[in-house]
């Protein structure tokens, strides 16, 4: 058993899906209360992570953070050190790569609050922050914490990316997953299985916390 | 008071100017896709129209030509919507603390009070689903009332309530009224709901007020053939007024009736005209009154439909079958007359019942 490995992929998952709760929330929040031009294409580019190959996105990030591009140079003139083959572009990578794990279940959850609900509130007085800090937000509660969960077990279960961008430094960039298939390749099939059953548990754990939150939850408000 | 006028060309058209006085309820009625949600919608600040003025107690709401438009929340307006969008996730008592100013939510009283007034005492930490609908209602009356608004809007309130309960919150708002100064206007299709709540009725139509008045002159005397048609004129005809000396008679069909003098109309004008159901005056068999004289008309009974102890008789005119003419008469009378399909009867069409309106 890669502890290390576990560490890495641990720490991972809870920065991406804290880091996805801001960014997933804002985004959310400007599809489902904005009109714009280019909408569809900011709905389409935010969901294609979860249709394009791992590996074409993990190539585009490497590309995109190499310190020769412009963003990574960028980066490492700002920070000392490069994004590529390191934690922090894999983290970079990772909310990229979760982000529609995050803004689906928010954005639905956002659209399925009643217009004139929002409206009830500004009627009774209410500005927009507190309409989306008193009724907003705990209406959207539920898909919030899915989001949240959702971003979490999948960051903890990406491959092909994280073999992209983050190679396979151990301590730095290996993850789990990684020492999984490393464990395969070396013919370490009870250490791959050890580590499996963990992935799995931690899945089906959360899935089943998302389902829970979402049962009790809709007991209580008949929305 | 509370003084509207707006025009817009789009998204619907919209041509409207009414006004409603403190303590008043205006109806405004119309088909659905009217334009009465709109322009509710606009008063309350949720929706601009391109141009126009609102104001209300001496505040300026909404002036397209100063560039002026309030916010929902800088307006002091109480609404309660069609499904009276109660916060879900949260209680009767927090949904109307909510609606209070800061300084007002650390009073309990209030909204205790409140909920007395709507006669919801007992029932403040319930959820809106554990409630019925027309306590929801109530609730949402609390809440529009709770930031003291200066004038209560009310869309469609009724519509999501069985008729038993819809009863019950007619004669409740009726009371709550009483001790309510500001405007009120109230978003209804339907027109016995407004004759019985409102003190004005506007009729809107496309977007277009066309007429604000008391219910019985919106009803009775509408402006117009649109108006009239709105508000379901039952009898509804066109004839040509002739001067006869100095007296005016009415040609309709090939029946000649007299209208007597008049100063609201001309010689060869063509007009349409409407008479009230209860004003058309059978013929008694049973008991022949002098009323007989004035302007009879024959025909045959082809239907009869009896609702509430009013009978309507549906009689096609023996000149031109192809009009018919509706009478009410109460049932008791319908019933001595012994009344019945098929029959031939006369009836009077009263003079000063004839309301004509000018193309």
């Amino acid at each position: 058993m890669d502890w290390q490995a576990f560490e890495v992929s641990i720490k991972l998952a809870l920065l991406t899906s804290i880091s996805l709760l801001p960014i997933g929330l804002g985004l959310a929040y400007l599809l489902a209360n904005s009109k714009f031009f280019g909408r569809e294409v900011l709905e389409a580019a935010i969901t294609l992570p979860l249709v394009l190959p791992p590996t074409v996105l993990g190539y585009f990030l490497l590309v995109g953070l190499d310190s020769s591009s412009f963003f990574g140079a960028w980066f490492v003139s700002l920070t000392g050190h490069s994004l590529a083959f390191s934690f922090s572009g894999l983290w970079f990578a990772s909310i990229i790569y979760s982000l529609p794990f995050a803004v689906q279940p928010m954005l639905r959850s956002l659209e399925s609050i009643k217009p004139e609900i929002r409206e009830a509130a500004w009627c009774s007085g209410l500005s927009k922050w507190r309409t989306f800090f008193k009724i907003e937000l705990p209406l959207a509660w539920p898909g919030i914490v899915t989001a949240m969960v959702l971003s979490f077990s999948h960051t903890l279960g990406e491959f092909g990316v994280v073999l992209m961008i983050g190679g396979n430094i151990a301590g730095e960039t290996r993850t789990l997953s990684i020492a999984i298939y490393d464990s395969v390749l070396a013919f370490e099939s009870a250490q791959a299985t050890s580590m499996s059953l963990i992935l799995l548990g931690i899945a089906l754990v959360s899935v089943t916390i998302v389902f829970i939150f979402n049962r009790s939850r809709s007991r209580l408000v008949q929305l | 008071m509370l003084k509207v006028t707006l025009q817009q060309t789009c998204p619907i058209p919209l041509d409207v100017d009414l006004h409603c006085n403190n303590g008043d309820i205006l109806a405004l009625v119309g088909p659905s896709g009217a334009g009465k949600s709109t322009v509710l919608r606009c008063i309350a600040g949720l929706h601009s129209s391109g141009s126009g003025q609102i104001s209300c107690a001496d505040h300026v709401w909404f002036d397209s030509e100063n560039k002026t438009d309030l916010k929902p929340q800088q307006r002091r307006i109480g609404m309660v919507f069609q499904n009276y969008a109660l916060f879900p996730h949260l209680t009767v008592f927090d949904n109307i603390r909510l609606a209070l100013t800061k300084q007002q939510q650390t009073n309990q009283h209030k909204v205790n009070d409140l909920l007395a007034r709507v006669h919801l005492t007992g029932l403040a930490q319930r959820y809106p689903h554990q409630l019925s609908g027309g306590q929801q209602q109530r609730v949402a009356i609390a809440r529009a009332l709770a930031r003291e608004p200066e004038v209560l809007l009310l869309d469609e309130p009724f519509s999501a309530v069985d008729r038993v309960t819809r009863r019950k919150l007619y004669l409740e708002l009726n009371s709550l009224r009483h001790g309510l100064d500001m405007p009120i206007v109230l978003v209804t299709h339907d027109l016995d709901e407004a004759a019985m709540l409102a003190d004005t009725m506007t009729v809107i139509h496309h977007g277009k007020t066309l007429q604000q008045g008391s219910p019985e002159q919106i009803m009775y005397q509408p402006d117009n053939v649109a108006v009239a048609k709105q508000v379901d004129v039952r009898n509804l005809f066109e004839g040509q007024i002739v001067k006869v000396d100095d007296r005016y008679q009415l040609h309709w069909q090939g029946v000649i009736l007299e209208l007597g003098q008049r100063d609201d109309v001309d010689h060869m004008q063509n007009i349409s005209w409407a008479i009230s159901p209860e004003k058309v005056i059978l013929h008694q068999r049973v008991r022949p009154s002098r009323g007989e004289q004035e302007n009879p008309v024959s025909g045959q009974i082809i239907d009869m439909l009896t609702l509430r102890g009013i009978t309507t008789v549906l009689v096609a005119l023996t000149v031109t079958n192809n009009i018919v003419i509706q009478m009410d008469v109460s049932k008791h009378v319908a019933e001595r007359n012994s009344l019945e399909k098929g029959q031939d009867i006369t009836m009077s069409i009263i003079a000063s019942a004839i309301h004509i309106m000018k193309e």
